[in-house]
């Protein structure tokens, strides 16, 4: 690959999605596929001629020229902007004359991009839509890479993605903040969006370990632009980018994406990224302001708690009693599974096993390796049933190997 | 699967007046009970409790009374609402209630749905 194309690939993930949304800001949601294109366009352009010219100085200047170029072209050219787009902007518009000038400045950017934040997060697009929409408006991921990611096939992806958009033109979404009463429920949203980003990429189902950290860094990029604003800028949100701070400190540890919950123990801690931490602090500092409690403060808390080496029964208390709070606002499976691991570490196999049995999460291999790590010095024999049920219900081989490997580590007799 | 409400009820509530570690360490015991319903999926609602000691009875005739409802033996300190199987379930799941240990009750009621 050379030097022109390495440029270009990073200046699209950095520019794409800046552009799509000051284009769409100007002319309208429902114009957002020929945004796309002009982006689209924009960087093929760039591609011929850099080849030829070398890279421009600031490249990102030069591509918004051209996407200036290329849509005041179009609008000039184009039988659909003369026919829809014009008379709906002009509709919009006081003016005779419709405002062709984009304005790529910092400040409209950004503005551009938390609006199609809002528009994009919004309730009305099935949830898997959304994240698919987001990856590719709002991370400017390709549809193979958001395909990837899914473990899915293009296809399926353009068609998620096409019927995303249909929703947006027939929904009538626009690219506006919420009104102030509605804000809060669609902060909400738009933090859930993110947090399943992160997750995607986080506990994803495929095993490029590139695409997975992409996932989590952008979902940590669209967090920290949430910041740049003071209606979006809540404990909440900085409680979210504390702990996807803390996760993805944790990102060289893992063996697998599979390694979680019992699997935390074997973690070399000098992988752990320091800087990472420490960031997660400053958020988790900024969080702690207000008088709500979101699950994101508990989370955040708990994987701070888990960036602390040190086993002692007083971390494991505060974990404990943070799953706790956790499950009363918000049960999940994964948080009842760690929150009887937590009360093993606290209290001892004997009282999380009595706990553990009431779960029957019987299809959570998770479950079962909670069982068997609960039951491995008192019973053995019943441990290597346990995992062998794991094993079975394990989805992928990173996971199997896994379990294989705990349950050899045990004292049958 | 049916909902039940539970109603916590006590004779005292002196305990808001226990130096800091013991209150937390009462806090503790029912975020054990509840997280330990929740983490069965069991939880419908966050338990709502109660101030003690302030409120008013409003009763026919518009005779109004103030708290803390003396005459009422056990007091009621909160509740919340708990999915079971039935009646039996949810009386097994209300063990281990915190209210009990000092001497209060569990009041466990089918919700009308």
């Amino acid at each position: 690959m050379n030097k022109e194309r390495a440029t270009i690939d990073v200046l699209f993930q950095q520019e794409f999605s800046k552009m799509v949304a000051v284009i769409s800001r100007q002319f309208g949601l429902e114009h957002i596929e020929t945004a796309e294109d002009i982006v689209g366009d924009t960087f093929l352009t760039a591609a011929e001629n850099w080849a030829e010219k070398g890279i421009p100085e600031n490249p990102a200047a030069w591509l918004y020229v051209v996407a200036k170029q290329k849509t005041l072209a179009m609008f000039r050219r184009g039988t659909t902007w003369q026919e829809k787009v014009l008379p709906a902007v002009k509709a919009g518009l006081e003016t005779e004359e419709p405002e062709t000038d984009l304005d790529f400045s910092a400040q409209n950017i950004q503005d551009s991009q938390l609006r199609m934040i809002f528009a994009i997060c919004n309730p009305a697009i099935a949830s898997e839509s959304q994240i698919g929409l987001a990856l590719r408006i709002l991370c400017g991921f390709g549809i193979d890479e958001i395909a990837a990611a899914f473990l899915t096939n293009k296809e399926t992806i353009n068609k998620r993605l096409f019927r995303a958009k249909e929703k947006l033109r027939t929904e009538n979404i626009r690219m506006e903040l919420p009104p102030e009463h509605l804000l809060d429920a669609r902060l909400d949203n738009v933090l859930h969006i993110i947090y399943l980003l992160f997750n995607e990429g986080y506990y994803s189902r495929t095993q490029d370990a590139i695409l997975q950290k992409d996932l989590c860094l952008e979902a940590m990029r669209l967090g920290l632009l949430l910041t740049a604003f003071p209606v979006t800028a809540q404990p909440r949100t900085f409680a979210l980018i504390a702990l996807m701070c803390f996760h993805a400190s944790r990102f060289e540890a893992r063996e697998s994406a599979a390694d979680t919950l019992v699997l935390y123990d074997e973690q070399d801690e000098n992988l752990w990224d320091r800087e990472l931490i420490r960031q997660g602090m400053h958020f988790l500092g900024l969080s702690a302001t207000g008088n709500t409690l979101s699950s994101y403060h508990l989370e955040a808390r708990i994987a701070f708690l888990h960036c602390r080496k040190e086993d002692t029964p007083e971390k494991w208390l505060e974990i404990l009693a943070m799953y706790n709070e956790l499950l009363i606002i918000n049960y999940s499976p994964s948080a009842a599974l760690n929150r009887t691991f937590a009360l093993y570490k606290a209290h001892g196999a004997d009282i999380a096993l009595v706990e553990a049995e009431k779960l029957q999460l019987t299809e959570n291999h998770f479950y079962w390796m909670l069982l068997g790590e609960l039951t491995r010095h008192s019973d053995p024999a019943k441990a290597a049933t346990h995992y062998q049920q794991a094993y079975d219900l394990a989805k992928t081989a990173a996971e199997k190997e896994g379990i294989l490997r705990v349950r050899r580590s045990l004292h049958l007799g | 699967m049916k909902d039940f409400a539970l109603l916590f009820r006590q004779a005292s509530y002196d305990h808001l007046q226990l130096p800091e570690a013991e209150q937390a360490a009462l806090v503790k015991k029912w975020q054990d009970w509840l997280g330990g319903i929740a983490a069965q999926g069991k939880l419908v609602s966050p338990p709502t409790r109660l101030i003690p000691n302030q409120g008013r009875v409003l009763k026919p005739g518009g005779v109004v009374t103030d708290g803390p409802f003396v005459e009422i033996r056990e007091r009621l300190g909160g509740l919340t609402v708990i999915r079971a199987e039935d009646l039996d379930e949810a009386t097994t799941l209300a063990h281990g209630c915190p209210a009990i240990e000092v001497g209060g009750s569990v009041e466990i009621r089918p919700v009308m749905g």
